[in-house]
Parts: C-alpha cells; structure tokens; sequence
C-alpha cells in the first residue's frame, strides 16, 4: 500500500473501551474550543444580532406598511420565525468554515496529527458550531415581545430543538465545504453562493407556496426550507391566528402536490445531516 | 555521545524517498537517532528537512523506502506513532483565543492524557520553558518567542519519546534563540527526550550531539560537530606581509602548504594558533597581521556542497522551494 489513498489511521484497531473514552473525550475537547470561542467574543453575539435586527425592524416594517395585514398577521410577524433560522444558518455555516482558519494558522494541523480519529475531530467540530448556533439562534426569542409574537415555554423547548436539527445539518454541511476550501478569500464566495441564495430560497423571507415552478422546484433544493416551515409551525400554533392567515402563509415544502408534514420535514433535514457528516469525516480522511 | 543509550534507535530510516510530481524531494535518507540524542538535520531551505519531518511524522506518506519512530512503523503503525512523538512546527499553531493552559489540554486530551493528569502535566511542562506564571493568560497576547517556547511545552505534554522540532528559532531574535537552545538541552536532561530537528542557522547545529547535512533531498554527512569540522580539515593562518610572493617562496621552502590569496598569504595547518611562532620565523619578510580561522559549520557545509548556505536560501534557484514550502505548509 505504498503510494495510493490514505488508509484509515489504524485499519486493524479495535474499538477498547480506553480507545473509545479517548475518542469522546477528543470529540468533546473539540465542542468545548467552540463554545469557549463563542464566548470569548461577545461583540460577535452582538453583531450577529445586527442583520435580524434589521429584517426585522427594518425591512419587516417597511414591508407591513406596503402589504398590510392579513388576517391579523402582519409582516414582521410572518418573517420573526423566518429571521429566527437565518440567524442559525449564519451562526452555522460561519462557525464550520472557521475550519478554514484553522488551518490558515495551523491550528488544523496540530488536531490532524494528533492520535484521534477523523471522525471524533469532525463530530466535535459539527456539534460545537451546533450548540453555538442554536444559542445565537435562541436568542432571537427575546425579540419576539417586541413585534407581538407570543412565545410559551412549550414555544421554547420547539423552537431550541428545532433550531438545533438545523445547526446540526447546516455545520456538517458547511464543515464539508470547509473542508475543500483552502484559502480564507473563499469566504467572499460563501457568503454569495451559499449563504445569500440558501436564505432567500428557504421561505424566510416569502411563503413558498403558490410560487412559480421553476421558483418552486429551486426552493425545494434548499435545505434550510425544510428547518423553516417547522419553527414557523411552532410560532403559529401559539398565536391564535384566524384560518384565512394560517392558509396564506402557513404552507411549507410540497413534493408532488402535497404539503409534507413536519415529521417527514424532520426526517429530511436528519437524512441530509448525516449525509454530510460522513462527507465531512471521509473528506478530512483525505486531506492527510 | 553521552546520551546514547544501549536501547533501539528512536528514528530509523532506510532509503527513504519522496517524490512529488516529477520533483525528487527526497532522495533515499538512511539515518538513525539514538535514543536521548539531540540530532540536527542542517541544509538550505528547499533541501528536504521537513519533507523527511513530515515522513517520519506520518503526515506525508514515503514513496518508497522505510522509517520507525518509537519503535513503530511510520507507515504501517501511524497511529502508535503519533502517540509517541511530539511536534513543534515550523509554524504557529497555537489558538490564540484560549489561554496557554487551554491550549495545553487541549493538545493532551487529543492524546489521551487523564483529566487527572493534565493539570499537573500543565504545571510542570510551563514551568520547564518558564511559563507558569502565563499559564491563565490568552496567547494572542504572547510573545514569539513565548509563543515558541509554548508550543514546545505543548510538544512535551504527552511525554513523547521524540521530540520533532522544525526551524523551532527561525525568526526570533538571538536571545530567544538562546532561551529555546537552554530549555532544549533542559529537557533533555529532564525529560530523556529524542530531540530531532532541522535548522538553517549554521550557529545553531552546534546545540546537537549529530549532524546530518541535507542538501538536494540527500544526506551528504552525518556527524559530530566536532568531527564535522575535523573532517572539513586544516585551520588556515593568513599572512599579510610586505612581500607576499616572497613569504610564499620561503613557507614553501620549510615545508608549509601556502598560497598567495587576495590580501595576503594562506597557510594550511592542523592547528593554527601552534603554528603561529614556526610561521613568523620562517616567512623571512616583516609580517603585518596574523590571522588564524577554525573551520566553522559554515566551512563544514560549504565543503560538502559547494556553497554557502545562506546564499542558497536566498537566491533565485528557491524559488521552487518557496513554493513548495508553502505546500507543505498547507497540508
């Protein structure tokens, strides 16, 4: 096996318990160097606040005194969930490609050659930047009182763990095009290319129903349309909101005609998380 | 060598050879270190130094030949390997957002290291580079050299067999230089650590017990200092007098080897400074200055390639070194 394809560190290993303590551990050294970072930065807390704030208050009004009022729902209402995951979906994509600075300052480096595996790494890694996202997310909720959203505690506990099925899809998706990204310029192109066409194509910002098929088809492509609709559902089931309301704007992804219920929307975003989870692991296998 | 022990080598290799393309980047390196050895791998930049590192450190797979660090086969047995050395890169690889203590374990929970452990692991490792009192403090507010010195804690943290340094003083000033060549030999003697490391600082490969001198991917010496400088020859005296051609006429004439250079008269001697008195008497005209020079490692590399060293690093003919530098850099 001289010059071909990395092999795994150690093909013949077995899994010992001691072998398997070490690997959770490192897995967890890794979450913690995330959530330390996060917290060692405040101001970008702060300014991750910045962009919602905007669609919210900004947009979000100017919009509700262009289109009004439907059934007691107004704009800056419809968008709050919507504002809600795009603050996660930043927070995400951001805190995975960090990866790209790690390796820019070697830090990358000096986890790769220690006697982990990949795996352990990556799964660290994808659920640091979960937790972070789905606290930077969370703290949308303290807005809510300020458009008239009413957020319960059963509002909370959906909301937290929706948002972290989606933090937890997003980072191991931008984990892997982490991954294949060698210089941090490609930053510029992340944030044209992903970041923007996966916020507007998601139904954050518009309902995704009634658009036109070729609209209509893209939208279903986007992961983060599947994240959406459920945290929309969870702030609509809390508001009392008239039927005419709940029609114009509650609808979520359709395949072949039908809305998909929120399990199966679920199911999609666990299926695409752990798709590029494993992308993630084998990609970093072979950047040795 | 003091330090050697009756054990195996602590890095063995045989032939081994790394080709990137059609760029022979490593041309068939035998070595063997001894355990508790400091060995220095001396060359230009580009000459394969940290290719060879990176090979023995199971980053970069051999194209051919064998090598095992700690017992362990670099290819066959990378993760024992790893678990067994210790890295200091070339580059700053720390996070400057946690603290030094934080980086610390860090470092040894991927290598496995106890919860236990670790606290006291951190405590004795800062305190050998002289950083316990830094040990709550962000290292983005660390000096280079603190820095450097920081990594090779972190290197140290897991109690590595051997210790692989790569360039660990390019770049810092000769006092911090110094700093790390005390804090190496230290722990050497602390730690009975393998210390195997690459240098372009002629001064600084005095530091080891052994030299290898790299040049175009292959080893063209391995020795002591010492014995390196013996092996590169005779000390030369130089002669400035009032009639050079004349003082080389009668030098010749009792039997000494002397040419006329640009500024006076070279002699070659087994030992400059005795020869002194002997020259005087013999040279027959008045002598203006005596100079003598030991071969220095300078000399040693000159000798064995042909060139200076420095020149090399920075003349046009790098340039693919630079580049290739840089692609190692981002594995």
């Amino acid at each position: 096996m001289s010059t071909t394809a990395t092999a795994p560190l150690d093909r013949v290993q077995t899994l010992t318990p001691w072998r398997m303590r070490h690997e959770l551990r490192a897995a967890w050294i890794v979450w913690k160097r995330e959530l330390i970072r996060f917290v060692r930065q405040p101001a970008r807390i702060v300014t991750g606040l910045v962009q919602p704030i905007l669609f919210l208050f900004v947009l979000g009004t100017g919009l509700t005194s262009l289109v009004g009022e439907t059934g007691g729902l107004d704009y800056r209402k419809f968008i709050f969930p919507g504002v809600l995951a795009m603050s996660v979906l930043t927070t995400a994509i951001f805190s995975a490609v960090s990866i790209v600075w790690d390796r820019e300052f070697g830090f990358l480096r000096e986890m790769l050659v220690a006697p982990v595996g990949r795996a352990s790494l990556v799964i660290g890694k994808t659920l640091g930047g979960t937790a972070v996202a789905t606290i930077q997310g969370s703290i949308m909720l303290v807005l809510a009182p300020f458009i008239g959203v009413r957020v319960t505690a059963l509002v909370v506990v959906e909301v937290v763990a929706a948002s972290a099925l989606m933090a937890f899809g997003l980072t191991a998706f931008g984990v892997f095009v982490a991954s294949r990204m060698q210089k941090i310029e490609s930053f510029q192109v992340i944030m044209q290319f992903l970041l923007m066409p996966m916020l507007f194509l998601s139904g954050a910002l518009f309902p995704i129903t009634g658009l036109p098929t070729w609209l209509s088809v893209i939208t279903k492509l986007d992961p983060v349309a599947y994240a959406i609709d459920p945290i929309r559902r969870v702030f609509f089931a809390a508001q009392d909101l008239p039927a005419v309301a709940l029609v114009r704007f509650g609808g979520g992804v359709e395949w072949f005609g039908h809305v998909l219920p929120v399990g199966a929307e679920v199911l999609v975003l666990i299926v695409f998380s752990l798709v590029f989870l494993v992308l993630s692991i084998r990609s970093f296998g072979k950047t040795d | 060598m003091k330090h050697e022990q009756n054990r195996e080598p602590a890095v063995e290799a045989t032939q081994l050879s790394k080709r990137f393309g059609d760029l022979d980047a490593v041309k068939g390196v035998d070595l063997e270190v001894g355990s508790g050895e400091i060995y220095a791998f001396l060359g230009p930049n580009g000459a394969g130094k940290t290719t060879t590192i990176n090979m023995l450190c199971t980053l970069l797979r051999p194209t051919s030949g064998w090598a095992s660090v700690a017992g362990h086969d670099v290819v066959k047995e990378r993760r024992a390997v790893r678990s067994k050395i210790g890295l200091v890169f070339q580059d700053r690889t720390l996070d400057d957002q946690l603290t030094a203590e934080e980086n610390l374990a860090f470092h040894a929970t991927l290598y496995g290291l106890s919860k236990e452990d670790i606290g006291d692991r951190i405590s004795s490792v800062l305190s050998m580079v002289g950083l316990a009192n830094r040990r709550k403090d962000l290292v983005g507010t660390f000096s280079g050299g603190m820095a450097r010195r920081l990594e090779i804690a972190r290197g140290l943290m897991h109690a590595p067999q051997v210790l692989f340094l790569d360039e660990p003083t390019i770049g810092l000033d000769p006092q911090t230089r110094a700093r790390i060549w005390e804090d190496v030999r230290r722990l050497r003697e602390e730690e009975g650590v393998t210390i195997f490391m690459t240098t372009h600082y002629m001064d600084e490969a005095e530091y080891a017990d052994r030299i290898a001198i790299i040049d175009h991917g292959a080893i063209v010496a391995t020795d002591t200092p010492t014995a390196l400088k013996g092996r590169v020859g005779l000390d030369t005296v130089r002669l400035a007098t009032a009639d050079d051609t004349w003082a080389v006429h009668s030098l010749t004439a009792a039997g000494f080897e002397a040419d006329a250079g640009e500024d006076g008269v070279i002699v070659r001697v087994p030992y400059g400074e005795a020869a002194v008195p002997a020259l005087i008497a013999n040279v027959g005209v008045p002598v203006r200055l005596v100079s003598v020079h030991r071969p220095t490692l300078d000399d040693v590399f000159m000798h064995f390639t042909g060139r200076k060293i420095r020149e090399e690093a920075e003349s046009n003919g790098s340039a693919m070194a630079r580049r290739f530098a840089a692609m190692q850099r981002r594995r």
